[in-house]
């Protein structure tokens, strides 16, 4: 019932797409400088709220987004600036958003937590832990009762694991045979506490135990993670039912921005392993040079070209007008 | 009860629950989309029957008998409405509408408002309230005030059958997520119910009965109770309106606040409980509202602080009865 990880002739197929492996690459370092110019937004004291940075977990979000249609489903989670934009949204939409902009996907009225976006199948994030289980698996009802052939896949941290709705939808989705994903992105830490104090038993096994195909994958190898989620989709697309993959990743920066002092949970050394060690930008950069799908001066650029993007996004919205007050009462009902 | 001004004009009497099933059957054949889903839903009709025939018309896959996870299939419901559906979800006690809070405070309530107006969620909650079936504290609350709290819920309360077919239909037809509120004592209850379509749009009250001293306002089974009182009270030489508002969100307030004027002495009568609930939001209407016209202070009467007994002389005194309504009016109309 569940496999380990990608197979190496998937890997080698996946390998062969090179065109496929550069927008990823893309996409990675675009959330990636996306998060950058949101840090120093935060830290700027520019950014109402609270920001939770995705940084160190790209190849997630890419990875899986990569393996779905446009008009394919998610559902994401308050760190899910990446879900968004590897789904097709705009910098420039997103940025007035976490501003609180009228130019903002939620005219401002939902913030970073709450992106949405029916035009990338963007069901919207979550500031509930778990809060989009149930959303995700009645989209994956729909799209079965209307033949539509579309898969619904719902993002959430390992956190998640610890809510008894997660269970019932699984057990829902596999009864119904729902066209349903759930990726568990498990960056090891609960907001300030590590998941092994608050997980017991085995993460997969949960899955199993309803009778879903189950995956665990390496979350910094974006093939490898494509490579899984492609066959799930697959799978639940021809109507073979609900599955679970588990993405082991890691969080670069703190549970926000501003939990800074971490050593209390994780050791500073530990951080740097993940950051030197399993990059997933870096690595698929290295691979990238290796195989000679690219050089290291192009992905330079490429790089330079993102962040010079996202500034200028910035720019739009930090420009772009704060919506009107009379419009608090709108969109209450529809 | 000649003088009851019922909207209903038809020969054909049906119950509350089959106007009820009338409503769903409807709207399943009128939209493809309409499905139901809840525990026992299927084949058993629920425990109420209010259900049967259902899923021999319309098959399994839109008659959906689920496991005992309330907060699961309502938050499915959440996602299909979103996605192109239109759930009608059963809840088989109001009481167990606390498993579903999540998801229909924080995610069916606020999907719309916090996508900016991008996402809608048309779905319906029907789910059951009222005393007095010997059910006990955990079968016996009418919770629908929790929901009356919460900005982008709709809160619906029929009070007879003619009512339940056309709001259900008007609930189903709704960009909204509803709650729709049945009172378990009235499924059996009477009433004449045209065949065919029509609705009864939320945010509109009905006057039930016409009357010259005191306004009753009164909400589901209490309509039925304030009904009964006005017939005790005209033989004491007291002319009593009922007013039913039918639908907590969206309110008419101005229907409650002319007919108070009108009298110049109101009861609020709901029986969800008192303290906080839906018979203060009333009667602070009407006195904000009417305030230079009364007579008196507002009355209120509701369930009392207390978890529902399951004794039957205990239980009988948690809720209004015609008795203690006649008895307040008449004490409030100074006879």
């Amino acid at each position: 019932m569940s496999t380990e990880m990608t197979t190496a002739a998937q890997l080698s197929e996946i390998s062969e797409k090179t065109d496929l492996l550069l927008r990823m690459y893309r996409q990675m370092v675009a959330i990636r400088q996306f998060e950058a110019q949101v840090n120093e937004l935060y830290t700027r004291a520019l950014m109402p709220g609270l920001a939770h940075l995705y940084i160190g977990e790209e190849a997630v979000a890419v990875g899986v987004c990569e393996a779905l249609e446009q008009t394919d489903y998610i559902t994401s989670t308050h760190r899910g600036h990446g879900h968004c934009l590897a789904k097709g949204a705009s910098p420039d939409r997103m940025f007035a958003e976490l501003l609180g902009k009228k130019a903002g996907y939620c005219k401002g009225k939902g913030g970073s937590m709450h992106i949405a976006d029916p035009a990338t199948g963007n069901l919207g994030a979550n500031a509930i832990v778990c809060g989009s289980a149930g959303i995700a698996t009645g989209a994956a009802f729909s799209a079965r009762a209307l033949g539509n052939g579309r898969v619904a896949v719902c993002f959430f941290g390992e956190g998640a694991l610890g809510q008894g709705v997660l269970y019932e939808e699984m057990n829902l989705a596999q009864l119904f045979k729902l066209p349903v994903i759930y990726v568990c992105e498990n960056n090891l830490y609960t907001e300030y506490t590590h998941y092994s104090e608050t997980t017991a038993g085995d993460i997969l096994a949960r899955a199993t135990a309803f009778g879903l195909e189950a995956a665990s994958v390496d979350g910094q190898d974006v093939r490898a993670v494509y490579g899984v989620a492609q066959r799930l989709v697959d799978r639940g697309r021809r109507g073979d039912g609900p599955a679970f993959m588990l993405c082991n990743t890691y969080r670069y920066h703190g549970h926000h921005v501003g939990d800074i002092n971490r050593e209390y949970y994780r050791s500073k050394q530990e951080e740097q392993i993940w950051k030197t060690e399993r990059d997933p930008i870096v690595n698929l950069k290295k691979w990238l040079v290796e195989q000679k799908v690219s050089d290291a001066a192009a992905l330079d650029r490429l790089q330079a070209d993102l962040e010079a993007e996202m500034k200028k996004a910035v720019e739009f919205a930090v420009a772009a007008p704060y919506p009107a007050v009379d419009e608090v009462g709108e969109d209450v009902y529809a | 009860m000649p003088e009851t001004h019922l909207q209903a004009q038809s020969d054909r009497e049906l119950t509350f629950a089959q106007a009820i099933r009338e409503a769903l059957a409807e709207e399943m054949r009128r939209d493809p989309t309409v499905f139901i889903l809840g525990e026992d839903v299927a084949e058993a009709g629920t425990p109420f029957k209010v259900l049967s025939g259902l899923l021999e018309e319309f098959g399994k896959e839109r008659v959906l008998d689920t496991p005992i996870s309330e907060a699961g299939f309502t938050g499915l419901a959440v996602g299909a409405a979103m996605t192109g559906m239109r759930p009608v979800v059963d809840i088989m006690f109001g009481d167990f509408v606390t498993l579903t809070m999540d998801q229909m405070v924080n995610q069916a309530a606020k999907v719309h408002y916090m996508s900016g107006g991008r996402w809608k969620v048309p779905m319906v909650m029907r789910t059951t309230m009222g005393a007095t079936r010997r059910s006990a504290a955990q079968h016996s609350q009418s919770l629908h005030a929790w929901f009356c709290h919460i900005p982008g819920l709709k809160v619906v309360l029929p009070s007879t059958p003619y009512d339940a077919k056309g709001l259900l239909k008007a609930a189903i037809r709704d960009e909204n997520p509803v709650v729709f509120f049945e009172d378990k004592m009235m499924y059996k209850l009477k009433g004449p119910v045209p065949a065919g379509d029509y609705t009864v749009p939320l945010g509109v009250a009905d006057i039930k009965r016409v009357g010259e001293d005191i306004t009753l306002i009164a909400t589901s089974s209490m309509v039925q109770v304030a009904l009964s009182a006005a017939a005790l009270l005209e033989e004491s030489g007291i002319s009593a309106e009922v007013v039913d508002p039918r639908t907590m969100w969206p309110l008419d307030e101005q229907t409650l606040i002319e007919s108070a004027k009108k009298t110049s002495r109101v009861i609020v009568l709901d029986e969800g409980y008192e303290r906080y609930g839906v018979t203060a939001e009333l009667a602070s209407v009407i006195a904000t509202g009417a305030f230079y016209d009364l007579d008196a202070p507002v009355k209120r009467m509701g369930a009392m602080h207390v978890p529902i007994p399951f004794s039957p002389p205990l239980e009988d005194v948690t809720v209004p009865t015609e008795r203690t309504v006649f008895e307040a009016a008449r004490a409030l109309c100074g006879r």
